[in-house]
């Protein structure tokens, strides 16, 4: 960890970086996390101006998806990009820029969301000029990850490289469409769109964040990281193919759903309908793709934890890209919208599908970047199972406490008038918000022991590089 | 063979790129374009008014906590929902909307017909202690917005940002922003003083009395409306 650049070949001091940085951001994130589900359940932990829920559920949200997730994401493809173009990135000095103004504007966020400074636009909260401190990290992304490419060694692109480069172009499209906003001053400012439009175009934005934040980049991963863990092709070139581009074709037409029943004209929203309908298959495509690459390879997942990670994240994802549609259908979002049953689904696909890659992603990268192999192997083991024990204990909860929450609403008595107050529905979840903080604390503490495995990893592994030389790989041996 | 076609497009970086670009932006230009321009996606709904200075100060400070996170204001077309809430969101009420705040989750219930539903000592007790009126909620206890005097400095600014936005505010509008500001903050001060409430030197001031005034908004171009069914059946709020 001390010398960063000890690869000769390739930047991998970057993707150090990345890694190490998107693990912390994750732990932090998960915490308040975990501070804001225990605050639902006891209202007096709720504390002053600065950290009672509606202020801290932004930043709860922010550092999972713009600190964890994009991290990965972010040391994932740099690795990914220069073998694949068999080329180091364009620039060393952009590369570092890239990671420290990310780690900088990550730092403001969380302190301007603390202090109120907010857009209010779920995950696209952050002010005027933190916008514009995001397009410029993004942009640097895009020239460092597409000028790899322009100079490549390799003359066809592998997939992975095709969900990242959509993940480029894709969000820095939404990103700023979304943010066009008119500055107030230096903390605030108002939205160019109003109402309805407002609204229709932050969920544009909001669900393909969904989609090209916690989708296409983790898809990206998967392509590149679950063939090289299981030492196997990816199981069909074909389906990659037709699944990504029915995929990032399909996705953007989903927005509207988040607006069933609204203003919204109604053509829209039985547009947004119809599309999340179609995204089941695209997104089961992945799915299978992914699963099928480990025909014939299914007794090494018995024993290989990553691939254990790899595995279940997978089916949290067809689980959930089938729930989702299902949610689309107007007649179960009458009953799901405004539920925390929402809130089910996407833990179940944040913590299942995109954490659990993420996870696997690090375990492949860390030992390969430090040169050694992990401290502990069942210590990896255990985070497996303690990360699935978590998601069951939070997901399950919170689907019971939406239902039973649609449900209160919605009942009438015989003569027609409502049975329930709105606080008989918030007491009646109570016990469901208190189980869910105990799996997000389980969940957590799966990533500390992640923390602690990965420290005691970096320090045998920089033990074993000698000054300024490159280590022979595998050369320590883990425990 | 359309699969060997494409080993050629995995070979071509921009076109690949310019293609995933094309895929990505259908989708949007479809559903963001038309609603600007197909009449009928706004129904002009009689009475919505810009906010008065104190209302849009108070607006923010909801933005700034992060109401919108647990409260939505967005009523669906169900008898079970008008029962509970009023009259359902109508499109023209969100002109003057920067940004929208129909939220995504009732942590809290609806707020989009609050305007009128309860006096404003109600809200200030309820502000200062929600357990205090409804002993199950689980708010947080907003005490700290009666301590921190409004600021009024940006006032004039906001209007004026908003009227080149296209806010229908006249010259005198910004001009006597703080005044008029003022004037509603003692108008509702006054309110509390005959709901039994004592207020301090800066709870006269402060910034519980701009998120009420913006409150009592909430649904205010409805209320002509006959309440219909609600007050027949009484059903609970």
């Amino acid at each position: 960890m001390a010398d960063f650049d000890v690869d000769e070949t390739y930047d991998m001091g970057v993707v150090r970086g990345f890694a190490l940085s998107a693990l912390i951001w994750g732990i932090v994130g998960m915490a308040v996390g975990l501070l804001i589900a225990l605050q639902l359940a006891w209202p007096e932990l709720n504390a002053g101006p600065y950290f009672h829920f509606g202020r801290l559920r932004p930043v709860h949200t922010n550092v999972v998806i713009f600190g964890f997730t994009l991290g990965v994401v972010f040391a994932g493809s740099y690795y990914a990009v220069q073998r694949l173009c068999r080329r180091r990135l364009p620039s060393d000095f952009l590369a570092r820029l890239h990671l420290w103004l990310w780690n900088a504007t990550l730092v403001v966020a969380g302190i301007t969301l603390v202090l109120g400074h907010t857009s209010s636009k779920e995950y696209a909260e952050l002010e005027w000029p933190l916008d514009i401190a995001v397009v410029v990290m993004w942009v640097i992304y895009g020239v460092n990850f597409f000028g790899t490419i322009a100079r490549r060694r390799e003359r066809g692109l592998y997939a992975a490289l095709w969900f990242f480069g959509a993940t480029i172009i894709t969000i820095a499209m939404l990103y700023i469409f979304n943010n066009l906003e008119r500055p107030v001053s230096l903390w605030k400012s108002y939205s160019i769109y109003a109402g309805v439009h407002d609204a229709n175009i932050q969920w544009w934005y909001g669900h393909n964040a969904v989609g090209f934040v916690l989708t296409t980049p983790i898809l990206g991963l998967m392509y590149y990281f679950l063939p090289r863990q299981a030492e196997r092709p990816i199981y069909s070139h074909r389906l990659s193919i037709v699944h990504f581009w029915s995929l990032i074709f399909v996705y953007i037409w989903a927005g509207p759903h988040h607006l069933l029943f609204s203003p919204l004209p109604d053509w829209t929203q039985s547009l947004g309908t119809a599309f999340s309908i179609m995204l089941l298959l695209p997104s089961w495509g992945g799915m299978l793709n992914g699963l099928l690459t480990l025909r014939g390879a299914w007794s090494r997942v018995a024993t290989d934890p990553v691939l254990k990670m790899f595995v279940v994240g997978l089916t949290f994802y067809g689980m959930s890209t089938f729930e989702g549609p299902m949610m689309s259908i107007k007649t179960v979002n009458a009953l799901s919208h405004f539920t925390n049953w929402t809130i089910a689904h996407v833990h179940a696909g944040a913590l299942g599908w995109v954490a659990l890659t993420c996870f696997a992603t690090l375990y492949y990268l860390v030992p390969r970047l430090w040169h050694t192999q992990m401290w502990s192997q069942r210590l990896v083991e255990t985070h497996f199972w303690v990360a699935t024990l978590g998601i069951v204990l939070y997901v399950t909860p919170m689907w019971i406490s939406g239902v039973t929450q649609g449900l209160m609403w919605r009942a009438v008595n015989p003569d027609g008038s409502l049975t329930y107050t709105f606080a008989d529905s918030v007491a009646a979840i109570r016990v469901y918000d208190v189980i869910r903080a105990g799996g997000g604390a389980v969940f957590l503490s799966g990533a500390l022991l992640m923390l602690w495995n990965v420290s005691m990893t970096i320090r045998q592994g920089s033990a074993a590089i000698p000054a300024g030389g490159v280590a022979p790989v595998a050369a320590a041996g883990g425990r | 063979m359309a699969f060997e076609r494409h080993r050629r497009l995995e070979a071509n970086a921009v076109l690949l790129s310019l293609l995933t670009f094309g895929a990505v932006a259908v989708g949007g230009l479809v559903l963001l374009i038309p609603p600007y321009f197909l009449t009928g996606t706004i129904e002009p709904v009689a009475g919505v008014t810009p906010y008065s200075p104190l209302e849009l100060e108070g607006r923010d400070i909801y933005i700034r906590e992060g109401c919108n996170v647990c409260h939505s204001q967005e009523v669906r077309p169900f008898k079970t929902e008008t029962d509970r809430y009023g009259a359902y969101s109508l499109a023209g009420e969100g002109v003057y909307d920067r940004p929208f705040l129909w939220g995504s989750r009732r942590t809290g219930p609806d707020l989009a017909r609050v305007g009128g539903k309860y006096p404003p000592s109600w809200h200030w007790l309820h502000f200062h202690n929600p357990r205090d009126v409804e002993p199950r909620s689980n708010m947080p206890a907003f005490a700290f917005l009666a301590a921190t005097e409004l600021d009024l400095s940006e006032t004039v600014h906001k209007l004026e940002v908003l009227r080149s936005l296209g806010h229908p505010y006249s010259d005198a509008d910004v001009a006597g922003a703080v005044t008029s500001a003022r004037a509603q903050m003692a108008e509702i001060a006054g309110k509390l003083r005959a709901g039994g409430i004592a207020l301090s030197p800066v709870e006269e001031h402060c910034e519980t009395l701009a998120v009420i005034a913006y409150l009592e908004t909430l649904g205010r171009a409805l209320r002509s409306e006959p309440p219909a069914r609600v007050a027949l059946q009484g059903g609970a709020p």
